[in-house]
């Protein structure tokens, strides 16, 4: 390394600084664009220019215009802007926490409690009391994939904190044995199930927005808005916390408040987008990484991306699902692993160097 | 292969406009469910229909009809797309959030409840012909079904006199492992219509069988859903699984494969159906 290449770097970190800011502005305007091609595309082919237009004129809309763009459109917009943007930034945290680019949120037991409590309510729901099934109604399944999320977090924190000392290497390990235990017995209840139970299984392991209602909005907002905006005050502590955990310490990081934010974040928002959505991968991962090629590892510009970006791909991909094989609808599960997986490759080899597109 | 997609999109297009336009005139019909669909058909009211779920496959005149996916998983602007008039379903169409929104959307929406027995398939015949509005068709082939239906049973258990033939429904045999069927299923009821015993009563429902289990259980035959494909080497390799070369049904090949919803439907085939598996099981 010569001195004239030590002299360039400080002059690529404010170009990046830069470059990073100016994508702020790119992806908001992307994300806007999405939205709107979102609440004006379906399958119905009701115009929302149309209707607006009424609004505007001060027309009584048709039922469908109402159904459609009320009912269907704009809650399925909304809560595929909150799950794209809480997969994407907890994606993004959980590497900054785990300094490891393989990092998802799956690694707190947040998908693997979830996914068991939303089994548990699919075949157990039956056996509830009628007064209270017409109580929790068609939210039980969400209710409970959230509270399952969480729990299993706030048991893998307990286990891996020792006098006040979160480990990251236990809490990676003890995921990993209670993933396991969730998915024993999670195979115990599929066992139990009747096949239309297994088949709403494999669908909600799938993920979809379909099931958007202003119920689960309402819910479902406030949660991951909070968890979302509280991401981006980690950004300085992420950064510190690249340089490991004692460097951090040093530089006057409080490393286990930041863990425990950290996590408590990743559970809130990972957890209720689950609940909405059901399982969604993919967003996580590709979503950071694409980021950090364009734009730098700079987690005050990366956190604040890659919820434009997450929630603008997660739109992108919803616009497909329902597009398709209408009227039938495609899961958007597998939307974003066919779109992501092969994105994800790319990233590896672009890294390693063999190929250089 | 982009062209020949963009062409055969405009073809499935042009195939369906007619029956929009003629969906405005009379009441379009969303059918959920495959056994709903062949009632309507039988009804007359075939012409009505604009739209079916993945499982309505018969008559061949359904899959001309747009898909909108599996009955618990149907997206709600899915179902609005084809501007229905009406759906007619089977009990357990979902989710409840696309429910709701059909309701909003004031779309009449009528479940049929499926229960797997012959006053089950008349009562589902009568209650369709309510919904669509043809109560005397479907009163004419609720008699004609249940008359069918009665001496295809009579038939089927005077061929199996006093020694009818235990039967293994096998749902699936992936990766080795053996989904069959227990009690309570559709699967158990026309076993028992065709004059045959559930080799399996120890438990309700498709549920996965321990290899000896199945030994224990001793079928004679086994019967299973037609997928197609070459039946000759997939016999040679269902009957050589360690759980089913010791059957009975192992020693005498004894294997009967018939098309899914013709076997499990219980629609207006399901006559035919028991005739045919009791043939299968004890020769004409």
């Amino acid at each position: 390394m010569t001195v004239a290449d030590n002299l360039t770097v400080p002059i690529q970190r404010e170009d990046r600084r830069a470059k990073a800011r100016r994508a702020h502005i790119w992806l908001a305007a992307l994300l806007a664009v999405t939205a709107i091609l979102s609440l004006a595309t379906g399958p119905t082919g009701t115009s929302l220019w149309g209707a607006l237009g009424k609004l505007i004129t001060g027309d009584e809309l048709t039922t469908m215009e109402r159904v459609v763009l009320w009912d269907i459109r704009l809650p399925r917009l909304i809560l595929g802007m909150v799950v794209g943007a809480s997969l994407a930034v907890s994606g993004a945290v959980m590497q900054g926490l785990f300094r490891n680019p393989l990092a998802d949120p799956g690694l707190v037991g947040v998908g693997a409690g979830a996914g068991l409590g939303a089994i548990v309510a699919i075949v157990l729901g039956a056996l509830l009391p009628i007064w209270l099934r017409d109580v929790v109604g068609n939210y039980l399944v969400s209710f409970s994939a959230f509270f399952g999320g969480w729990l299993s977090t706030i048991i893998l924190y307990r286990v891996s904190t020792r006098r006040g000392q979160t480990s990251v290497a236990t809490m990676l390990l003890a995921g990993i044995a209670l993933g396991a235990l969730a998915g024993a017995v999670s195979g115990i209840l599929v066992y139990m199930a009747d096949d239309q139970q297994l088949r709403d299984l494999t669908f909600w392991g799938m993920g979809s927005l379909a099931g958007a209602t202003w119920a689960k909005v309402v819910v479902a907002v406030p949660l991951i808005g909070i968890a979302v905006v509280a991401s981006f005050f980690l950004g300085q502590g992420l950064n510190g916390l690249a340089l490991g955990e004692a460097t951090a310490a040093h530089l006057g990081i409080p490393v286990q408040r930041l863990k425990s934010a950290a996590i408590m974040i990743v559970a809130g928002a990972t957890g209720a987008a689950v609940a909405v959505s059901g399982g969604i991968g993919f967003i996580g991962i590709v979503v950071p990484h694409l980021l950090r090629l364009a734009t730098g590892p700079d987690h005050d510009t990366l956190l604040p991306n890659a919820a434009l970006l997450g929630a603008t791909l997660l739109l992108g991909a919803d616009i497909i699902s329902r597009l398709i094989i209408a009227p039938a609808e495609l899961p958007i599960g597998i939307v974003t692993a066919v779109l992501g997986s092969p994105v994800f490759l790319w990233i590896l080899l672009r890294r390693r160097g063999l190929v250089e597109f | 292969m982009r062209m020949q997609i963009k062409a055969a999109a405009f073809a499935a297009l042009t195939a369906v406009a007619p029956s929009f336009v003629h969906a405005e005139e009379t009441q379009g019909i969303v059918s959920i469910g495959g056994s709903i669909t062949e009632i309507i058909y039988a009804l007359g009211k075939g012409d009505q229909l604009i739209a079916r779920d993945t499982t309505s496959s018969f008559p061949a005149e359904a899959n001309d009809l747009p898909d909108v996916g599996y009955m618990r998983a149907l997206s709600p602007e899915g179902v609005l797309s084809v501007s229905p008039g009406l759906i007619v379903s089977e009990d357990g169409a979902g989710p409840p959030e696309t429910i709701d929104v059909l309701k909003a959307a004031d779309i009449p929406l009528v479940m049929i409840t499926d229960e797997f027995s012959r006053a089950g398939v008349v009562a589902k015949i009568r209650a369709v012909g309510e919904a669509v509005g043809a109560t005397e068709e479907a009163e004419a082939l609720a008699i004609e079904i249940d008359t069918k239906l009665q001496s295809a049973e009579e038939t089927a258990t005077a061929r199996a006199g006093e020694t009818p033939k235990r039967v293994l429904f096998i749902l699936s045999t992936q990766g080795g492992r053996i989904m069959a069927s227990g009690r309570n299923t559709a699967a158990d009821s026309i076993i028992s219509m065709a004059g045959a015993v559930n080799a399996i009563a120890e438990f309700e429902g498709y549920k996965q069988l321990s290899d000896e289990a199945i030994s224990v259980a001793a079928p004679d035959v086994i019967l299973m859903m037609d997928r197609g494909g070459d039946h000759g080497a997939d016999n040679s390799e269902l009957l050589s699984m360690p759980a089913i070369v010791t059957t009975p049904a192992a020693e005498t090949e004894s294997v009967v494969r018939m098309n899914g919803l013709y076997l499990l439907g219980f629609g207006p085939r399901t006559a035919d159906a028991v005739l045919e598996l009791s043939a299968a099981l004890y020769g004409e």
